[in-house]
């Protein structure tokens, strides 16, 4: 290899092969129906088809503007957990693939935590991140939901959970099992404090996911069309070897059997969360009941406030 | 400890099928082979007690050997073991005042789950447990212990019982999973397990798990989430079985003794790790080979934990019952 073929030949290509500045993504094709969308169109309209209402993948922190007040939150920081604790690997070591999925994502894990005004209700939402290992859940996203629960408690605000996960993250192994029991006791503190704990599902949530806080809430609203179930289509097939009833393990088929609440656009959804915060938080209704019967909100409180 | 014999031995391989032996106990099966060809010499010319004994001292060390460095995916064959005792036989032994419970008040009956009323130590107790039959006709019965979600709501309604009687909850866990169908999905599985694991963790009576063969991810951590969490010493817990973690991460099933291993499924590893509390030591061999011995080291650890239970008192229990959970994979182990 000369001077000649490493930089000169390079720059020569460069120079003459110079296109002109137009994104090779100008039009975006919807993964239900095919029709080609402008690219502005789409993500002006939250990333969901004009032509079906199709609800597409949406960048994490545009699901967050959308959400809140005047498009303003907060992150908190999370509790940092030991990474790869099982020292695990399959055909790449779990510390690399965590490390690329962090470099690509500028995420430190698959969950975060804001806080901030939806409807003029004061909330702490939990969100996931779909494209970092598939949102799955380890010990980190378990730390991120009990700190979001922690921080609605403190704050007295309602706690809102927006999964997009396909389930335990399994490289963690028993580990990632064991954030069913952990994410649940942030759900009970939440509950304890008296606070709503209002979840939305969206395409996919299965797995431990689905069968831990995804599904323990107060009010459940879920995205249309979203894929929602505790074991894979796959999985069923192979196991009952029939094919699946139609739009099977969709948020229309889980309303129409009792699972959810209510299905709602994503152009909806900001308003929507305010109403039923502001519904389960009027001050007008307190002292009306006995409230939950908390064992241990007492103890709680004291160690949270230490933290 | 004497060995398990077999009086009408006629060759290696049917005494293979009888016993049921695993792959890695070949060694050990062709030396009880010649154990009992000896046996059944019986020839009073023949001094053959010295050989006898000798072979005998070989086969238990053999059996020391083997079970004292099982590999993963070995535990798993040995939990998975036919002959090994199923919660059925934990029930009739442990609990022989049972009166069964059933439904759950909402759909259905499910024989995956079973459990009822009984007396231990003294205390009427709350037991709940995955059975996955022992022949064939009891495997469908109980849908090999893959429980649907009226399973899981009556194991809830079971607990709320509990409470309200304040009786210590005892489970007992061996199940491949939840069962994974179009009935279960409809009639909310995902659901039922996580209120199944929200209102375990709510209890304030003491909670005792015990996986005694195999702990199938959501399926078995519905019924986990307890003050003290068991172990048989050759049990093994996981999120997923070896062999679909190795189809998804390996792309091949074949590779389920390495995800096995990678996965960290076994009482000692589990042990280490602060997911379980307790490891209920097998009879040499594994429980499948002296079921009696292993239920009766069972009784102890399950008197034990129990005992270390009712120290707190009931909020404080359920406090750190859920602090114990939250303290998980905080510190590298």
């Amino acid at each position: 290899m000369s001077w000649l073929s490493e930089i000169v030949r390079p720059k020569i290509r460069a120079f003459v092969a110079k296109k002109p500045d137009i994104p090779d993504n100008l039009w975006h094709k919807c993964g239900n129906c095919g029709e080609m969308i402008f690219h502005r169109d789409y993500a002006g309209n939250a990333n969901v088809c004009h032509h079906c209402g199709f609800h597409g993948k949406l960048p994490l922190k545009r699901r967050l503007e959308l959400l809140f007040d005047g498009e303003e939150y907060t992150r908190i920081e999370l509790p940092k957990v030991p990474v790869d604790p099982l020292k695990f690997k399959d055909r790449k070591r779990y510390s690399d693939r965590h490390k690329d999925a962090q470099t690509a994502s500028k995420e430190q894990d698959a969950c975060i935590v804001a806080h901030g005004l939806i409807g003029g209700q004061n909330v702490v939402v939990a969100a996931f991140n779909f494209e970092f290992m598939g949102g799955s859940m380890g010990t980190a996203v378990g730390e991120a939901l009990y700190a979001g629960a922690r921080l609605a408690v403190l704050q007295k605000a309602a706690y809102i959970v927006i999964p997009s996960s396909g389930g335990a993250r399994m490289q963690e192994g028993i580990l990632s099992l064991m954030q069913m029991a952990r994410t649940t006791i942030g759900v009970q503190r939440v509950r304890e404090a008296g606070l709503p704990y209002i979840v939305v599902l969206t395409n996919p949530t299965t797995g431990g996911v689905t069968a831990s806080f995804a599904m323990l809430g107060d009010v459940t609203l879920a995205e249309p069309g979203a894929i929602i179930g505790f074991a894979g289509a796959r999985v069923i097939e192979e196991t009952i070897r029939e094919k699946l009833p139609p739009g099977f393990q969709r948020s229309e088929y889980l309303l129409e059997h009792g699972m959810i609440d209510r299905i709602v656009t994503r152009k909806e959804l900001a308003a929507e969360l305010g109403k039923i915060a502001q519904l389960l938080m009027n001050k007008k209704n307190r002292g009306l009941s006995s409230g939950t019967q908390a064992a241990t909100p007492q103890l709680f409180l004291s160690t949270a406030k230490k933290a | 400890m004497p060995h398990r014999t077999c009086r009408c031995v006629v060759g290696v391989l049917s005494l293979s099928r009888m016993n049921n032996y695993l792959d890695f106990e070949q060694p050990i099966l062709e030396l009880e082979g010649k154990i009992a060809e000896l046996k059944r010499m019986d020839d009073p010319q023949l001094d053959l007690r010295d050989e006898l004994k000798r072979l005998e001292e070989k086969a238990e060390k053999l059996l020391k050997q083997t079970y004292g460095k099982l590999t993963p995916w070995q535990k798993v064959q040995v939990a998975r073991h036919p002959a090994r005792p199923r919660f059925g036989k934990v029930l009739s032994t442990l609990f022989p005042d049972l009166v069964t419970l059933a439904g759950d008040r909402c759909f259905g009956e499910d024989a995956a789950i079973i459990g009822g009323l009984a007396t231990f130590e003294g205390y009427t107790v709350m037991v709940i447990g995955q059975e996955r039959g022992a022949d064939l006709q009891s495997r469908l019965k109980h849908n090999f212990g893959m429980a649907k979600p009226e399973g899981y709501r009556k194991a809830q309604r079971m607990m709320k019982l509990a409470e309200q009687y304040g009786l210590p909850v005892l489970t007992f866990i061996d199940t491949p999973g939840a069962y994974p169908g179009v009935g279960a999905e409809e009639r909310g599985q995902a659901e039922a397990i996580a209120r199944c694991i929200d209102v375990s963790l709510g209890l304030t009576v003491p909670v005792l798990a015990t996986v005694i063969g195999e702990g199938g991810s959501g399926g078995a951590i519905a019924l986990a989430a307890a003050d003290r969490v068991l172990m048989f010493e050759h049990a093994v817990y996981s999120v997923i079985s070896p062999e679909g973690c190795a189809s998804i991460l390996w792309r091949s099933a074949d590779h389920a003794a390495e995800a096995a291993e990678a996965l960290k499924i076994t009482a000692q590893d589990l042990l280490r790790l602060g997911v379980i509390d307790a490891i209920v030591p097998e009879p040499l061999g594994g429980a499948h080979r002296h079921p009696d011995a292993a239920l009766h080291s069972l009784r102890l650890a399950l008197n034990e934990q129990l005992g270390l239970t009712l120290k707190h008192n009931p909020a404080e229990r359920r406090y750190q019952r859920g602090e114990k959970f939250l303290a998980m994979g905080r510190k590298a182990a």
